[in-house]
């Protein structure tokens, strides 16, 4: 999914930490045993996950996929630790590509357009392309396909991560960044000490957005099908693609619940103590926010196995932060700053050839193969897809805009609807496949409406979390002149309400647009069993053509698909939201 | 005797604690607004004079209790009661005018007519010339007159402001003040009465014809005072003098009353609630007593002005260092006690000496902690430990502010220590 570095302006929690009342921590024996079961169960869990992954190539033949529920707890820890792998090359993506657009200002003006680029390709389109290289480096092994997986569910997740750590990284306050050089702080140290941990808040909230979108895309990841080659990895993506070609209920049901204990999980012992943790870096504390809590983080607080455990590890960290790499700017008191251009326009000059370089290179590549009636029938497509797009983000902003509103601005309700809604956003469409596929054929409905939909289905959320958002933070004041003045009905709406949450509802409505382009890859094309529908559109062209193994064809939906999203981003939704940040300035 | 406009009988309001405890904000509430008069409400922060407030302008519900309006609607386009906030509450995405207008939009006045009467009360208002602009560009003085004017063009009966000058500086603050009076005075405005929420004394005696001050954390109104000043009172006369020195002392005394457990004395009990001030501001407050012109004795409206820190935080420093036995307070007046003098002329290590020495004799809770701590075999206590037992005798908040005022002071005394992070408290040194 696309995000453009949602700031972490809400935080839903899946379920509180009440399961340990501050009240009844249990003595300090209790508390080491549990800390040292986590700790020990997390690392039999990752040693067992890289010995299955490196398993040779034939066992995905020898063990198919078996839709028996014994298997499904395998399943989920498989899919688990792919996630988690992702996640953490996201991070080291994110620390890398971030910071040096960050810091360069040369390589920021190629990789921040890149950047754009990159989270508008659709997360199936990389791979098609990445399946074949993968499994070329691991010939024989798992791990070819393993790779592919993880490199998928890495595109589904990278992307905002590196766009809220860069936004943050520009926007370090002026008095830290003084601080810092006043102090002489190394490059490298300053990084760590204050940009970091500037940045972190807005970081870990777009890993948790991130999580989310890779569960939405998992079985994508995981049952990936190119031309003639079927491979199903064991996970929970394989079992539900197993369920939905098997016509299997039940099993569908399993894996719904499954992952629900898993994201459930995952919220309870990653993000939880990671969030309770980032609390501590945030920059602006307003009074009477709630700190996010974690019985996990308490837990190994209070522990003095972790503390122990941990001794060796705050240890490296402590040295390594000594490092003086990267020299501290010196004050100048030389005035004689007029850098040489030269390098400037050496710099362009390579930009430009780099471009003429591939532009000849992509008119090589489909000079032979591609026709402009092939252009032509896809920019059709791409013209249907968007109308879809377009109508159903304006039917689900008409849904969720005033029920967001009403949520909002009851605080308990709130606390119910948003972790229910940040869960139900992380459900693959293809889990609703058997309805949609019934449904249609029953009421001899039209696919090419019908199914339109499922395209919505998981991101409409982000509408409803931000307008939510948006809602519990107008400000008390301004509701109590708005009732001591008498404003009500359309006015209270018109002048008050919607102007206030404009911002957040785009923020929303951004994540939501550029997830249903994404997702119409997934949701143009639906089976069940034997028995399929087929939608026109550009998300249907991409599936057919990656069914077909025709390379040149699925680059061509591809382009198409990511430069309507740029295009997109860059003629509505960019001038809208600097309108509104222009408005909405406070004080 | 003047047309009764409003009456509240009985009003009381209460919230039940998430531990199902009943807080009282307002205690039986009896209050008549008359017609020609301002009233003044003073009272420290939480005392419910704001709730009060809320509960006039509708914008709360009293638990118990009813008010009932005597007066009838003037016309179908006006409101009965606007509001002044102290945080201004503009609507950042509306122009001045706009801002002004939302009530008479809200009001069904017709277009023209409704623009004609919001440039009259900018005009009144002194804001010609800023129509167009956004709040953003104001300064906090004009930002306050569109909340004036704002409220103003509904042609409301009855004006509730609450704490309108506190947001701005002394300066704008008093010009405004002597705006609003003008246009009261001179009848300028149809307005038949204002109700003005502050903790500025000051203000109230130079603004109200009554005064009613509320008790600290009992919700009911401690005494109502008549002021007989005539408009425009001069702050340097006499009987102005008196009259702030009079309240204060009304207000010195009420705090005694309440969280300490005896009038006469200082000593209290474990479950008392404790100011929270910094040490480093006591020591400070000590400093400025023990030289001139004070030389350990001030007069507490005096030092207060001289101070400026505002009332209530004057009272709560006065009132730690009254149960710290550094100081005494006495018909309106303080002095340093003998160890409050050493204090003043000790170094920073004596003073920590002296500082720890007193909050183990005077403050039973530190007194405790400490104790407690050294009881324990790994001198470390969890710092829910505390919340939990002084829960059983005050609210949680009440309880965490205590805790909270003990930490303060027993860290800068290197009596005791605390990590945030595990929650716990020491005897240790902190950790390198």
């Amino acid at each position: 999914m696309r995000f453009s570095g949602i700031s972490a302006r809400f935080v839903p929690n899946i379920a509180s930490g009440g399961l340990l009342g501050r009240r009844a921590l249990p003595r300090q024996f209790w508390l080491d045993g549990l800390a040292f079961m986590l700790v020990a169960t997390f690392l039999i869990f990752i040693s067992w996950g890289m010995s299955e992954m490196s398993a040779p190539l034939r066992r995905l033949h020898q063990d198919p996929i078996s839709l028996d529920i014994a298997y499904l707890p395998e399943y989920a820890m498989r899919t688990t630790l792919r996630m988690l792998i992702a996640v953490c090359f996201s991070l080291l993506f994110t620390l890398l590509y971030a910071t040096l657009a960050a810091k360069s200002r040369k390589a920021g003006q190629l990789l921040i357009p890149l950047l754009d680029i990159l989270q508008s390709v659709p997360v199936l389109g990389y791979i098609s392309f990445t399946v074949t290289a993968f499994m070329a480096l691991f010939p024989d092994s798992m791990m070819g396909v393993e790779c592919a997986a993880i490199f998928a569910i890495f595109t589904s997740q990278a992307w905002n991560m590196t766009f809220s750590l860069y936004q943050s990284l520009r926007t370090v306050p002026h008095d830290m960044d003084e601080a810092a050089f006043v102090f002489r702080l190394s490059g490298w140290q300053k990084f760590w000490k204050i940009e970091m941990p500037y940045a972190m808040p807005g970081l870990i909230w777009n890993m948790m957005i991130s999580m989310s979108g890779g569960w939405f895309f998992v079985v994508a990841s995981e049952a990936i099908t190119l031309g003639n080659q079927k491979i199903m990895l064991p996970g929970i993506g394989s079992y539900i693609a197993l369920a939905i070609s098997e016509r299997n209920m039940s099993a569908i049901g399993w894996a719904i619940t499954t992952m629900g204990i898993v994201i459930l999980l995952y919220d309870q012992f990653l993000f939880r103590p990671l969030l309770s943790w980032s609390d501590k870096f945030r920059y602006e504390q307003t009074a009477g926010e709630e700190m996010p809590t974690s019985w996990v983080r308490q837990l190994f607080i209070k522990s003095r196995f972790t503390r122990k455990f941990l001794i060796p590890f705050v240890w490296i960290s402590r040295i390594v932060l000594r490092i003086r790499l990267f020299a501290p700017q010196v004050p100048n008191f030389h005035f004689t700053t007029r850098e040489s251009k030269l390098f400037d326009y050496l710099w362009y000059l390579l930009l430009a050839l780099a471009f003429m370089i591939s532009a000849r290179y992509m008119v090589g590549f489909f000079q032979n193969s591609v026709t402009w009636a092939d252009v032509l029938h896809v920019a059709s497509l791409t013209l249907i897809t968007l109308i879809r797009v377009v109508v159903l983000i304006t039917l689900a902003s008409l849904l969720w805009v005033p029920l967001g509103v009403l949520i909002g601005l009851r605080p308990r309700l709130a606390r119910i609807v948003l972790p229910l809604a940040q869960f139900l956003s992380a459900f693959p469409a293809n889990l609703l496949f058997p309805v949609a596929v019934m449904l249609i054929s029953y009421y001899n409905a039209n696919p090419d409406i019908w199914l339109s939909p499922l395209m919505v289905l998981g991101t409409q959320w982000y509408i409803l979390f931000n307008v939510v958002a948006g809602a519990s933070a107008f400000p008390n004041d301004l509701l109590d002149t708005a009732r001591n003045l008498r404003v009500g009905g359309w006015l209270w709406w018109r002048k008050l309400m919607l102007p206030f949450i404009f911002p957040y509802y785009l923020t929303g409505a951004i994540a939501a647009s550029g997830g249903a382009w994404n997702a119409s890859i997934v949701a143009e094309v639906v089976s069940w069993g034997n028995q399929s529908y087929t939608a026109t559109g550009l998300g249907s062209y991409i599936a057919q053509m990656t069914q077909a193994g025709d390379y040149v064809h699925i680059v061509l939906g591809i382009g198409m698909m990511a430069l309507t999203v740029v295009l997109f981003n860059q003629c509505i939704w960019h001038p809208l939201y600097e309108l509104a940040a222009r408005k909405l300035r406070m004080g | 005797m003047a047309e009764m406009l409003l009456e509240l009988k009985n009003v009381t309001q209460s919230f039940t604690k998430p531990e199902g405890r009943v807080l009282k904000v307002l205690d039986n509430i009896d209050l008549t607004l008359h017609e020609g008069e301002i009233i003044g409400v003073l009272g420290k922060s939480g005392s419910g004079k704001s709730t009060l407030l809320r509960i006039i302008a509708g914008l709360t519900t009293p638990t118990t209790g009813s008010v009932s309006h005597k007066f009838k609607s003037a016309s179908r386009d006006a409101l009965d009661i606007a509001m002044v906030f102290q945080t201004f509450a503009l609507f950042p995405w509306l122009t001045v005018l706009q801002n002004v207008q939302l009530g008479l939009e809200a009001l069904g006045v017709p277009e023209k007519e409704m623009r004609r009467r919001a440039l009259e009360a900018i005009d009144l208002i002194g804001l010609d010339g800023y129509e167009s602009a956004y709040p953003r560009e104001l300064s906090g003085g004009m930002k306050q007159r569109v909340g004036f004017a704002r409220a103003l063009v509904v042609n409301p009966s009855i004006l509730l402001m609450d704490e309108p000058f506190s947001g701005l500086d002394v300066l704008t603050a008093e010009t405004l003040k002597t705006d609003f009076l003008d246009l009261w005075l001179e009848r300028k405005i149809p307005l038949k009465t204002v109700m003005l929420v502050t903790h500025n004394i000051e203000e109230a005696v130079l603004m109200s014809d009554r005064i009613l001050i509320f008790s600290a954390n009992e919700g009911h109104i401690a005494a109502e005072i008549k002021v007989d000043l005539t408009y425009p009172r001069d702050r340097q006369s006499a009987s102005f003098s008196a009259m702030v020195e009079q309240i204060y002392t009304i207000m010195t005394s009420g705090m005694l009353k309440r969280g300490l457990s005896t009038a006469r004395t200082s000593e209290i009990s474990m479950h008392d609630k404790l100011p929270r001030v910094s040490p480093n501001q006591l020591a400070g407050l000590m400093e400025e007593l023990a030289g001139p012109p004070y030389n350990g004795r001030a007069d507490l409206p005096a030092l207060d002005q001289a101070l400026g820190l505002g009332t209530e935080e004057v009272l709560h420093l006065v009132d730690a260092l009254r149960i710290l036995k550094f100081a005494d307070v006495a018909e309106g007046d303080i002095h340093l006690t003998s160890t409050g003098q050493l204090f003043a002329d000790a170094d920073t290590q004596k003073r920590k000496q002296i500082f720890a020495e007193h909050l183990l004799h005077n403050v039973p809770l530190a007194a405790y902690v400490h104790r407690v701590l050294q009881s324990r075999p790994g001198k470390h206590a969890p710092r829910i430990r505390f919340v939990t037992q002084l829960e059983d005798h005050m609210t949680e908040d009440d309880a965490i502010e205590a805790l909270s005022a003990v930490t303060s002071w027993a860290r800068y005394a290197e009596l005791f220590a605390y990590d945030d992070n595990s929650e716990t408290y020491n005897l240790e040194n902190p950790e390198a």
